[in-house]
């Protein structure tokens, strides 16, 4: 990955304000580097895009289907709108969606209080759905020594599959079956614990917007995922901000 | 160069001086349809027949793609000096012998067997371009495609034009992309062409995943040469050296023809390196889906060909720019690339001069549902539906009403009856809430409930949801289960409601096309036929303030 050029060239407007971007910078980087704020939940830094949960959608002028911000990259003279009425009920409505599809149940969660799914609850005012639980029959795969996964609290947003193909190397994370049949898998379908490219490095871990990869031993509430390590990592690496970097430093 | 030319035409006189020794050729349809309805044992019984009377070798007993009435199968049609045709419908074993007895050996029209008249409209009102020689050549020979005039635009074009000049030809013709979205195929053509890179793809685009749609499989099944010819014509336009042929699994017909057809053209100098003695050099591979109707996806099906889970990608960047294993790649319809042979052959003008002026050309459409004759016609573009449902499809049995047509499959929608007379084509057919689509048209009568018909299609959708975006993958799911209360006859008035705005929210956010468009038969049942929804509705419970219940009380209100 190249490094940035020295300044942003790019005129750019979001929600009516004029703003300087750099070149092949995405929507969301702007409006997250000039405060605007854009709900995301696959979305990390450091890890490629992937476009799948669809709550950073915003409206581009001229287009006629919304962009996901994640994934677009600024032109020049462009005017985005980043919160419409409509775009808030479209995002409320997917929140919505991931709750009725899992077995999201916070008050035994290792994650409340730290879930980013429960936060975009919080900040679509969404207490109750309109639409039925489906209750899926989901399994736990307790059989790592180290960590757990509970695929009830799954959102499918696969930074764990990422994370493990990207960083690590290992690609131990996939997913299985299809569409509603989704489901985040070790190896081929094995136990986790009986995965030999595992390297017990915990990186899936630490991404996890739920509660479903979680460190063992941890009770309600406890475990607090840190996904900004990834990012860290990702721009340390890209800036060269390693220590002893002759070159760098 | 004349050299090729003159290789074509030898191949061509030799097997036309051939078939010139027989009398009568009995051309027995082999194409899927026929094939399910016994034409194999038809097949053999006209050979044993004959041979037993020993008369093997004045009549030819040819296997043939697809003539299309698929309803009235198994098909023959005997070819006779002369030249006469007769068409035999519903030939069983019986009526094998009848024809072998009476027609290829007495000479006469067999009478105990079913012959389909001459001025059927189903015949005489179709404009065959693409299916020209579906049901009169052997799919599985090359000399056959050949004699026909196979292969003379891929050798006109190496030997007279350059890959500009195919390019200027293919937008002269304004052929469209008959995948459903009739993108101009010329411009994405140019687009490749200007890509930078030596290494470039063109892909054929077999997934055919439609609920009632089968044209791509006839034309993959009944004239598998014509396709590789397009493919071949497009790779040397753009300047690719490989061209993947990208067909679903439940083809196995279509995917056995086609390698048998790559075959014969790599002998034949028609593909491999310098073809037909030019420059141009170009390969091609099938390769063959597991049966995911996302794969139909242009991104989803380059994962597929690569290997990987077909998940669709996020565009830009188009596979033009980034394709497969990044290089600039271009996918196009297996119909689109069938009418390419014909446009540079005969020329732009003869093929725009069919069709209305947006959408030039013709289409396949495979006819299926409430009809009295089912099966594949090819049409110019802008006939009115109404001749196709009522004089083509010979309108619908059992005395019942027409209802619906629908179009397009899962992403299409539903037209009523008083759009009938609306002219098939791209634009008339968004402007109803529907489209295009591949060509699926299936016909539905007055017993039809169009809130089935958009559970079945969301059905669909959800089975064949990837499941990467959220939208799409629960959306789907939710969709189906409001349908399903409604079509239960428990859905309340605030069923309705969550389902049309859960409609809203999946069309205008999903990844791909597939979610985008899942809504689409909710949306068009609803706009055309929103009482029948209505009508299965039970009444909203309300809200009981303290009030009533006070009233409702033994006590009275207090």
């Amino acid at each position: 990955m190249s490094r940035r050029p020295a300044r942003p060239s790019v005129p750019v407007t979001i929600d009516g304000e004029e703003h300087l971007a750099y070149e092949g910078e995405t929507i969301l980087d702007l409006a997250r580097r000039v405060g605007v704020r854009i709900p995301t939940l696959c979305q990390l830094d450091g890890l490629s895009v992937y476009g799948g949960c669809r709550l950073c959608v915003v409206q581009t002028e001229g287009d006629h289907r919304l962009k996901p911000a994640c994934a677009t990259e600024v032109t020049g003279d462009l005017e985005v709108t980043t919160s419409t009425h409509e775009i808030r009920e479209h995002r409320r409505r997917i929140v919505e969606l991931l709750f009725a599809e899992g077995n999201h149940i916070c008050a035994f969660c290792v994650s409340t209080g730290h879930c980013e799914l429960q936060d975009l609850a919080t900040e679509h005012n969404v207490d109750h759905i309109h639409y039925d639980y489906e209750y899926p029959r989901n399994t736990v795969d307790a059989s790592h020594p180290k960590y757990l996964l509970d695929r009830d609290r799954c959102v499918l947003c696969t930074r764990c599959v990422r994370v493990c193909d990207e960083f690590e190397g290992a690609h131990v994370w996939d997913i299985a079956n299809r569409g509603s049949e989704s489901r985040i898998v070790a190896g081929l379908d094995i136990p986790w614990g009986e995965s030999e490219s595992c390297t017990w490095c915990g990186k899936c871990v630490l991404v996890c917007p739920t509660g479903a990869l979680s460190f063992k031993g941890r009770s309600t509430g406890e475990m607090v995922h840190d996904p900004e390590v990834i990012s860290f990592l990702s721009r340390a690496r890209r800036e060269g901000e390693w220590v002893g970097r002759k070159e760098q430093v | 160069m004349a050299r090729n030319i003159i290789d074509l035409d030898d191949i061509a006189s030799v097997e036309l001086e051939a078939r010139s020794r027989y009398t009568h050729r009995a051309l027995v349809c082999s194409s899927t349809g026929c094939l399910s309805a016994g034409a194999a044992t038809v097949r053999s019984t006209l050979e044993a027949e004959l041979e037993q009377a020993d008369r093997g070798q004045d009549v030819q007993v040819v296997p043939t793609g697809c003539p299309g009435l698929c309803s009235r199968g198994p098909l023959v049609r005997v070819e006779s000096r002369g030249p006469t045709t007769t068409h035999y419908e519903q030939v069983d074993e019986d009526a094998a012998r009848a024809i072998v007895r009476d027609h290829l050996i007495g000479g006469q029209p067999a009478t105990e067997a079913r012959i389909t008249p001459e001025d059927l409209p189903f015949y005489v009102k179709q404009h065959r371009v693409v299916l020209a020689y579906a049901g009169t050549i052997d799919p599985e020979r090359l000399e056959d495609y050949v004699a026909a005039g196979g292969y003379r635009a891929l050798s006109k074009a190496l030997s007279t034009l350059s890959p500009e000049n195919v390019i200027e030809e293919i937008a002269a013709a304004g052929l469209r992309g008959r995948g459903g979205a009739g993108y101009p195929a010329a411009r994405k053509w140019k687009l490749l062409h200007d890509a930078p890179g030596d290494e470039k793809y063109v892909v054929a685009n077999g997934d055919e995943g439609d609920p009632g749609a089968f044209m791509d499989r006839t034309i993959m099944d009944s004239d598998p040469h014509r396709v590789l010819e397009g493919l071949a014509l497009a790779a040397y336009a753009t300047g690719a050296s490989l061209g993947y042929l990208y067909v679903r699994a439940e083809y196995p017909l279509a995917i056995e023809r086609l390698e048998r057809a790559i075959r014969a053209a790599k002998r034949a100098k028609l593909l491999g390196r310098n073809v037909l003695g030019s420059k141009f050099s170009f390969d091609v591979e099938v390769r063959v889906g597991a049966g995911a109707f996302v794969c139909g996806e242009e991104t989803a099906l380059m994962a597929s060909i690569e290997g990987r889970r077909g998940n669709p990608e996020l565009r830009p960047p188009y596979p033009t720019e980034r394709g497969l294993w990044g290089q600039p790649t271009m996918i196009n319809n297996v119909e689109t690339l069938a009418n390419v042979p014909a446009i540079i052959d005969q020329g732009a003008a003869a093929f725009a001069a069919v069709g209305t002026e947006a959408s030039p050309g013709t289409k396949v459409f495979a006819l299926a549902g409430s009809l009295t004759n089912t099966g594949l016609i090819e049409v110019p573009m802008g006939i009115p539906l109404r001749d196709i449902v009522f004089e083509m499809g010979g309108g619908i049995p059992k005395g019942l009403a027409f209802k619906a047509a629908q179009t397009g499959g899962p992403s299409g929608g539903c037209i009523p009856e008083r759009f009938l007379d609306t002219p098939v084509d791209y634009e008339h057919l968004r402007e109803l809430g529907s489209m295009m689509g591949s060509g699926g048209l299936v016909v539905m009568d007055e017993t039809v409930r169009m809130p089935e018909v958009a559970r079945f299609y969301m059905e669909f959708c959800r089975d064949e949801s990837c499941g990467k975006c959220a939208p799409c993958r629960v959306g789907t799911v939710k969709m189906h289960a409001f349908l399903d209360r409604i079509c239960r006859g428990v859905g309340r008035q605030r069923d309705l409601q969550h389902l049309e705005s859960l409609c809203r929210t999946v069309r205008e956010t999903s990844l791909c096309g597939l979610g985008q468009s899942a809504p689409n038969p909710v949306f068009s049942t609803l706009e055309h036929f929103r009482d029948e929804y209505v009508e299965l509705l039970v009444e909203d419970e309300v809200f009981q303030g303290p009030e009533a219940l006070a009233a409702a009380s033994p006590g009275g209100a207090r």
